[in-house]
Protein backbone atom coordinates (compact mmCIF):
# COMPACT_ATOMS: atom_id res chain seq x y z
CA UNK A 1 0.00 0.00 0.00
CA UNK A 2 1.61 3.15 -1.02
CA UNK A 3 -0.37 5.47 1.65
CA UNK A 4 -1.63 4.94 4.92
CA UNK A 5 -5.69 4.66 5.17
CA UNK A 6 -7.46 6.13 8.24
CA UNK A 7 -10.56 4.42 9.44
CA UNK A 8 -12.95 5.68 11.87
CA UNK A 9 -16.51 4.38 12.71
CA UNK A 10 -19.32 5.75 11.33
CA UNK A 11 -22.06 8.28 13.63
CA UNK A 12 -24.76 7.37 11.87
CA UNK A 13 -24.50 3.49 12.91
CA UNK A 14 -25.82 1.50 16.21
CA UNK A 15 -23.75 -0.98 17.20
CA UNK A 16 -23.35 -3.77 20.24
CA UNK A 17 -21.11 -6.84 20.47
CA UNK A 18 -23.00 -9.88 20.96
CA UNK A 19 -20.71 -12.61 22.08
CA UNK A 20 -17.88 -12.96 19.33
CA UNK A 21 -19.97 -11.15 16.82
CA UNK A 22 -20.55 -7.10 16.54
CA UNK A 23 -24.23 -6.41 15.00
CA UNK A 24 -24.12 -3.35 13.21
CA UNK A 25 -27.47 -1.31 11.90
CA UNK A 26 -27.64 1.19 9.71
CA UNK A 27 -29.13 4.16 10.57
CA UNK A 28 -29.80 5.57 7.30
CA UNK A 29 -31.54 2.81 6.01
CA UNK A 30 -32.11 0.07 8.72
CA UNK A 31 -29.85 -2.44 7.13
CA UNK A 32 -27.92 -4.71 9.67
CA UNK A 33 -24.86 -6.02 9.00
CA UNK A 34 -23.03 -8.63 11.17
CA UNK A 35 -19.23 -8.49 11.88
CA UNK A 36 -17.09 -11.38 12.20
CA UNK A 37 -14.42 -12.14 14.80
CA UNK A 38 -11.74 -10.43 12.49
CA UNK A 39 -14.04 -7.71 11.33
CA UNK A 40 -14.97 -6.62 14.92
CA UNK A 41 -11.55 -6.21 15.78
CA UNK A 42 -10.89 -3.88 12.96
CA UNK A 43 -14.24 -1.99 13.92
CA UNK A 44 -13.47 -1.57 17.20
CA UNK A 45 -9.90 -0.33 16.90
CA UNK A 46 -10.66 2.06 13.87
CA UNK A 47 -10.80 4.80 16.07
CA UNK A 48 -9.93 7.67 12.96
CA UNK A 49 -6.24 8.11 13.68
CA UNK A 50 -4.31 4.96 13.80
CA UNK A 51 -3.13 3.58 10.88
CA UNK A 52 -5.09 0.69 9.39
CA UNK A 53 -1.20 -0.79 8.90
CA UNK A 54 -0.70 -0.40 12.18
CA UNK A 55 -4.38 -2.04 13.27
CA UNK A 56 -3.58 -4.60 11.30
CA UNK A 57 -0.03 -5.37 12.43
CA UNK A 58 -0.75 -4.96 16.45
CA UNK A 59 -4.44 -6.64 16.08
CA UNK A 60 -4.30 -8.60 13.67
CA UNK A 61 -1.38 -10.22 12.71
CA UNK A 62 0.22 -11.16 16.48
CA UNK A 63 -3.29 -12.50 17.55
CA UNK A 64 -3.68 -14.44 14.37
CA UNK A 65 -0.64 -15.15 13.11
CA UNK A 66 -0.78 -13.88 9.22
CA UNK A 67 1.44 -12.66 7.17
CA UNK A 68 1.32 -8.86 7.06
CA UNK A 69 0.71 -8.60 3.65
CA UNK A 70 -2.10 -10.83 3.17
CA UNK A 71 -3.63 -9.67 6.29
CA UNK A 72 -3.74 -6.08 5.22
CA UNK A 73 -5.03 -6.93 1.96
CA UNK A 74 -7.82 -8.40 3.13
CA UNK A 75 -8.45 -5.75 5.60
CA UNK A 76 -8.23 -2.69 2.88
CA UNK A 77 -11.38 -4.83 1.55
CA UNK A 78 -13.02 -5.23 4.42
CA UNK A 79 -12.91 -1.92 5.03
CA UNK A 80 -13.60 -0.71 1.90
CA UNK A 81 -16.95 -2.97 1.47
CA UNK A 82 -17.97 -1.21 5.06
CA UNK A 83 -17.28 2.41 3.87
CA UNK A 84 -19.43 1.66 0.78
CA UNK A 85 -22.15 0.74 2.94
CA UNK A 86 -21.84 4.17 5.27
CA UNK A 87 -20.39 1.84 8.38
CA UNK A 88 -16.79 3.51 8.12
CA UNK A 89 -15.23 6.31 6.69
CA UNK A 90 -12.04 5.70 5.23
CA UNK A 91 -9.05 8.91 4.52
CA UNK A 92 -5.85 9.35 3.81
CA UNK A 93 -5.31 11.96 6.59
CA UNK A 94 -6.52 11.13 10.34
CA UNK A 95 -10.66 11.37 11.10
CA UNK A 96 -9.70 12.49 14.89
CA UNK A 97 -7.35 13.78 17.22
CA UNK A 98 -4.96 10.94 19.40
CA UNK A 99 -6.45 9.87 22.74
CA UNK A 100 -4.26 11.93 25.04
CA UNK A 101 -2.93 9.27 27.86
CA UNK A 102 -2.09 10.31 30.78
CA UNK A 103 -3.66 14.34 30.82
CA UNK A 104 -4.04 16.07 34.10
CA UNK A 105 -6.99 17.68 34.26
CA UNK A 106 -6.01 21.47 35.96
CA UNK B 1 -62.66 35.65 22.77
CA UNK B 2 -65.04 34.30 25.25
CA UNK B 3 -67.44 33.40 22.79
CA UNK B 4 -65.24 32.20 20.39
CA UNK B 5 -63.82 29.60 22.74
CA UNK B 6 -67.39 28.96 23.49
CA UNK B 7 -68.01 28.22 19.96
CA UNK B 8 -65.18 26.04 20.18
CA UNK B 9 -66.53 23.67 23.02
CA UNK B 10 -69.38 23.35 21.65
CA UNK B 11 -68.09 22.44 18.30
CA UNK B 12 -66.10 19.87 20.21
CA UNK B 13 -69.01 18.42 21.94
CA UNK B 14 -71.06 17.99 19.04
CA UNK B 15 -68.50 16.05 17.41
CA UNK B 16 -68.91 12.27 17.28
CA UNK B 17 -66.17 10.24 18.83
CA UNK B 18 -64.37 6.97 19.52
CA UNK B 19 -62.04 6.48 22.23
CA UNK B 20 -59.41 2.96 21.19
CA UNK B 21 -57.40 1.61 23.64
CA UNK B 22 -54.47 -0.74 22.43
CA UNK B 23 -51.72 -1.38 24.72
CA UNK B 24 -53.03 0.64 27.13
CA UNK B 25 -53.02 4.06 25.15
CA UNK B 26 -56.50 5.56 24.11
CA UNK B 27 -56.40 7.43 20.89
CA UNK B 28 -59.46 9.06 20.60
CA UNK B 29 -60.87 9.50 17.25
CA UNK B 30 -63.23 12.49 15.90
CA UNK B 31 -65.62 12.19 12.69
CA UNK B 32 -68.71 13.87 11.59
CA UNK B 33 -69.87 10.80 9.83
CA UNK B 34 -71.17 8.22 11.91
CA UNK B 35 -71.47 5.40 9.80
CA UNK B 36 -67.55 5.49 9.64
CA UNK B 37 -67.45 5.24 13.97
CA UNK B 38 -69.78 2.83 13.54
CA UNK B 39 -67.90 1.13 11.10
CA UNK B 40 -64.70 1.59 13.82
CA UNK B 41 -66.53 0.32 16.80
CA UNK B 42 -67.33 -3.01 15.03
CA UNK B 43 -63.95 -3.58 13.73
CA UNK B 44 -62.25 -2.53 17.39
CA UNK B 45 -65.05 -4.36 19.22
CA UNK B 46 -63.13 -5.38 22.57
CA UNK B 47 -60.85 -2.38 22.43
CA UNK B 48 -63.37 0.50 22.57
CA UNK B 49 -63.13 2.57 25.92
CA UNK B 50 -65.43 4.85 27.45
CA UNK B 51 -63.21 6.42 29.58
CA UNK B 52 -62.43 10.07 29.57
CA UNK B 53 -58.61 10.20 29.04
CA UNK B 54 -56.95 10.26 25.69
CA UNK B 55 -53.73 9.82 25.06
CA UNK B 56 -53.59 10.74 20.92
CA UNK B 57 -56.61 12.74 19.58
CA UNK B 58 -57.25 12.64 16.19
CA UNK B 59 -59.57 14.52 13.90
CA UNK B 60 -60.80 12.40 10.63
CA UNK B 61 -61.29 14.30 7.19
CA UNK B 62 -63.15 11.55 4.79
CA UNK B 63 -62.60 11.92 1.17
CA UNK B 64 -64.37 10.02 -1.71
CA UNK B 65 -64.53 5.73 -0.78
CA UNK B 66 -62.13 3.96 -3.26
CA UNK B 67 -59.75 7.09 -3.75
CA UNK B 68 -56.13 6.23 -3.03
CA UNK B 69 -53.61 3.05 -3.86
CA UNK B 70 -53.19 1.16 -0.81
CA UNK B 71 -50.52 -0.41 -2.55
CA UNK B 72 -48.54 2.93 -2.72
CA UNK B 73 -45.20 3.48 -1.14
CA UNK B 74 -45.39 3.88 2.66
CA UNK B 75 -43.44 7.30 3.97
CA UNK B 76 -42.99 8.33 7.95
CA UNK B 77 -41.33 11.43 8.09
CA UNK B 78 -40.63 13.88 10.62
CA UNK B 79 -41.22 17.26 9.66
CA UNK B 80 -41.75 20.65 12.21
CA UNK B 81 -42.00 18.76 15.36
CA UNK B 82 -44.80 16.39 13.41
CA UNK B 83 -44.73 12.94 11.88
CA UNK B 84 -46.21 13.17 8.83
CA UNK B 85 -47.88 9.46 7.10
CA UNK B 86 -48.48 9.06 4.09
CA UNK B 87 -49.49 6.24 1.51
CA UNK B 88 -51.79 6.26 -1.43
CA UNK B 89 -54.68 5.90 0.36
CA UNK B 90 -54.12 8.33 3.34
CA UNK B 91 -52.27 11.23 5.02
CA UNK B 92 -51.45 11.76 8.39
CA UNK B 93 -49.87 14.02 10.71
CA UNK B 94 -49.47 14.28 14.37
CA UNK B 95 -47.55 16.55 16.52
CA UNK B 96 -46.18 13.72 19.61
CA UNK B 97 -46.22 17.28 22.10
CA UNK B 98 -49.55 18.57 22.02
CA UNK B 99 -50.89 14.96 21.21
CA UNK B 100 -53.20 15.98 18.57
CA UNK B 101 -53.27 15.19 14.47
CA UNK B 102 -55.47 14.33 11.88
CA UNK B 103 -56.00 11.87 9.50
CA UNK B 104 -57.44 12.65 5.59
CA UNK B 105 -58.60 8.66 4.37
CA UNK B 106 -61.44 7.22 2.59
CA UNK B 107 -64.49 5.83 4.48
CA UNK B 108 -62.31 2.04 4.97
CA UNK B 109 -60.83 0.42 8.22
CA UNK B 110 -57.71 -0.35 6.18
CA UNK B 111 -56.02 3.13 6.18
CA UNK B 112 -56.81 4.25 9.92
CA UNK B 113 -55.39 0.90 10.80
CA UNK B 114 -51.76 1.42 9.19
CA UNK B 115 -52.07 4.85 11.13
CA UNK B 116 -52.71 3.16 14.14
CA UNK B 117 -49.94 0.60 13.77
CA UNK B 118 -47.71 3.29 12.79
CA UNK B 119 -48.47 5.88 15.53
CA UNK B 120 -48.07 3.03 18.19
CA UNK B 121 -44.58 1.98 16.49
CA UNK B 122 -43.79 5.58 17.09
CA UNK B 123 -45.12 5.98 20.61
CA UNK B 124 -43.21 2.10 21.34
CA UNK B 125 -39.91 3.03 20.11
CA UNK B 126 -39.05 6.25 22.76
CA UNK B 127 -40.46 3.15 25.85
CA UNK B 128 -38.56 0.60 24.69
CA UNK B 129 -40.98 -1.00 23.25
CA UNK B 130 -42.32 -2.68 19.43
CA UNK B 131 -44.94 -4.11 17.25
CA UNK B 132 -43.30 -7.50 16.14
CA UNK B 133 -44.23 -9.80 13.20
CA UNK B 134 -45.88 -12.36 16.01
CA UNK B 135 -48.41 -13.63 17.40
CA UNK B 136 -48.67 -14.42 20.85
CA UNK B 137 -51.28 -16.08 23.72
CA UNK B 138 -51.31 -16.10 27.08
CA UNK B 139 -51.20 -19.41 29.09
CA UNK B 140 -50.93 -19.82 33.14
CA UNK B 141 -50.74 -15.86 33.56
CA UNK B 142 -47.35 -15.82 30.93
CA UNK B 143 -47.26 -14.36 27.56
CA UNK B 144 -45.35 -16.41 24.87
CA UNK B 145 -44.47 -14.62 21.91
CA UNK B 146 -43.99 -16.11 18.37
CA UNK B 147 -42.15 -14.47 15.57
CA UNK B 148 -41.75 -15.27 12.04
CA UNK B 149 -42.60 -14.34 8.43
CA UNK B 150 -45.37 -15.34 6.44
CA UNK B 151 -45.80 -18.64 6.46
CA UNK B 152 -43.69 -19.10 9.32
CA UNK B 153 -46.67 -20.85 11.31
CA UNK B 154 -47.79 -17.95 13.22
CA UNK B 155 -51.49 -18.38 12.70
CA UNK B 156 -50.83 -22.46 12.84
CA UNK B 157 -49.66 -22.33 16.16
CA UNK B 158 -52.30 -19.41 17.69
CA UNK B 159 -55.10 -22.13 16.01
CA UNK B 160 -53.13 -24.77 17.80
CA UNK B 161 -54.10 -22.92 21.50
CA UNK B 162 -55.28 -25.05 23.88
CA UNK B 163 -59.04 -24.05 25.11
CA UNK B 164 -57.47 -22.04 28.41
CA UNK B 165 -54.58 -19.92 26.35
CA UNK B 166 -56.05 -16.64 25.47
CA UNK B 167 -55.33 -15.18 22.42
CA UNK B 168 -53.29 -12.18 22.11
CA UNK B 169 -53.08 -11.68 18.50
CA UNK B 170 -52.24 -14.29 15.51
CA UNK B 171 -50.37 -11.45 13.36
CA UNK B 172 -48.90 -8.54 14.95
CA UNK B 173 -47.63 -8.35 18.80
CA UNK B 174 -47.46 -5.36 21.11
CA UNK B 175 -44.45 -5.70 23.34
CA UNK B 176 -43.93 -3.21 26.08
CA UNK B 177 -41.25 -2.51 28.69
CA UNK B 178 -42.52 -2.47 32.02
CA UNK B 179 -40.22 -2.31 34.65
CA UNK B 180 -38.02 -4.45 34.97
CA UNK B 181 -39.97 -7.17 32.33
CA UNK B 182 -41.75 -6.71 29.12
CA UNK B 183 -45.53 -7.35 28.82
CA UNK B 184 -47.42 -8.43 25.74
CA UNK B 185 -50.51 -7.15 24.98
CA UNK B 186 -53.53 -8.36 23.12
CA UNK B 187 -54.06 -6.12 19.76
CA UNK B 188 -56.40 -5.96 17.08
CA UNK B 189 -54.41 -6.23 14.28
CA UNK B 190 -55.34 -10.01 12.93
CA UNK B 191 -53.72 -12.23 10.18
CA UNK B 192 -54.81 -15.25 8.31
CA UNK B 193 -57.11 -16.32 11.66
CA UNK B 194 -59.05 -13.00 11.21
CA UNK B 195 -59.63 -13.42 15.09
CA UNK B 196 -58.43 -10.42 16.91
CA UNK B 197 -57.35 -10.91 20.42
CA UNK B 198 -58.00 -10.13 23.85
CA UNK B 199 -57.49 -7.01 25.37
CA UNK B 200 -55.22 -8.14 28.10
CA UNK B 201 -51.56 -8.49 28.72
CA UNK B 202 -49.21 -10.77 30.88
CA UNK B 203 -45.35 -10.86 31.04
CA UNK B 204 -43.38 -12.42 28.84
CA UNK B 205 -42.28 -15.60 29.25
CA UNK B 206 -40.30 -16.19 25.92
CA UNK B 207 -39.65 -15.20 22.48
CA UNK B 208 -39.91 -18.29 19.99
CA UNK B 209 -38.68 -18.09 16.53
CA UNK B 210 -41.01 -20.28 14.07
CA UNK B 211 -40.08 -22.63 12.18
CA UNK B 212 -41.78 -25.56 10.71
CA UNK B 213 -40.21 -29.30 11.33
CA UNK B 214 -40.79 -32.88 11.14
CA UNK B 215 -41.17 -32.70 14.94
CA UNK B 216 -41.15 -30.78 17.89
CA UNK B 217 -38.02 -29.26 19.16
CA UNK B 218 -36.90 -25.86 21.31
CA UNK B 219 -33.79 -25.13 21.35
CA UNK B 220 -32.07 -21.65 22.88
CA UNK B 221 -30.97 -19.34 20.63
CA UNK B 222 -27.59 -17.40 20.92
CA UNK B 223 -27.73 -13.73 21.57
CA UNK B 224 -26.42 -12.46 18.16
CA UNK B 225 -28.72 -14.80 15.97
CA UNK B 226 -31.52 -13.93 18.34
CA UNK B 227 -30.94 -9.63 17.86
CA UNK B 228 -30.77 -10.53 13.63
CA UNK B 229 -34.08 -12.72 14.36
CA UNK B 230 -35.66 -10.05 16.21
CA UNK B 231 -34.54 -6.92 14.52
CA UNK B 232 -36.61 -8.44 10.94
CA UNK B 233 -39.58 -9.29 12.85
CA UNK B 234 -39.58 -5.54 14.07
CA UNK B 235 -42.33 -3.44 12.48
CA UNK B 236 -40.45 0.00 11.93
CA UNK B 237 -41.22 2.47 9.37
CA UNK B 238 -40.25 5.84 10.13
CA UNK B 239 -36.71 7.20 8.34
CA UNK B 240 -35.51 8.24 11.05
CA UNK B 241 -31.82 7.51 12.05
CA UNK B 242 -32.27 8.06 15.95
CA UNK B 243 -35.18 6.04 16.18
CA UNK B 244 -33.46 3.31 14.15
CA UNK B 245 -30.52 3.38 16.80
CA UNK B 246 -33.12 3.78 19.61
CA UNK B 247 -34.87 0.76 18.28
CA UNK B 248 -31.69 -1.26 17.89
CA UNK B 249 -30.48 -1.02 21.04
CA UNK B 250 -33.89 -1.97 22.50
CA UNK B 251 -34.21 -4.92 20.40
CA UNK B 252 -30.43 -6.19 21.90
CA UNK B 253 -32.23 -5.56 25.21
CA UNK B 254 -34.97 -7.29 25.26
CA UNK B 255 -32.90 -10.33 23.77
CA UNK B 256 -30.81 -9.53 26.63
CA UNK B 257 -33.45 -10.10 29.31
CA UNK B 258 -36.21 -12.53 27.47
CA UNK B 259 -35.04 -16.18 26.54
CA UNK B 260 -35.16 -16.68 22.94
CA UNK B 261 -35.79 -20.23 21.66
CA UNK B 262 -36.26 -21.68 18.22
CA UNK B 263 -39.34 -23.54 17.92
CA UNK B 264 -39.83 -26.48 15.28
CA UNK B 265 -43.10 -27.60 15.35
CA UNK B 266 -45.36 -30.09 13.55
CA UNK B 267 -48.81 -28.72 13.21
CA UNK B 268 -50.71 -30.70 16.04
CA UNK B 269 -51.55 -29.50 19.26
CA UNK B 270 -48.81 -31.00 21.39
CA UNK B 271 -46.15 -28.28 20.69
CA UNK B 272 -48.40 -26.74 23.23
CA UNK B 273 -47.40 -29.27 25.85
CA UNK B 274 -43.47 -27.92 25.64
CA UNK B 275 -43.79 -24.76 26.50
CA UNK B 276 -43.58 -23.32 30.15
Amino acid sequence: MSRRLYVARSRSVAARKLGDEMLIMSGRDSTLFTLDEVATILWEAADGWKPLEEIVEEKICKEFEVERGEALQDAVALVEGLAEHGILLLSSEPLSEPKLQGRIDR
Amino acid sequence: METENTVQELTSLARAEITIEIGGVPVRVHSANDNFLGMLERRYAGFVTLGSNAGFEFDIELAEPGSGDADAELRVTWDSGRWRVERGDFAAEFNPLTRRGKIRQSPNPYSIDAVFRILHTLLLAQDGGFLLHAASAIRNGKAFVFAGVSGAGKTTIASLAPADATLLTDEISYVRKDGDHYAAFGTPFTGELGKPGENVCAPIAGLYLLEKGPLNHIAPVNAAEASRAFLANVLFFAEDQELVRSVFHSACEFVDQVPVYRLTFVPDSRVWEMLT
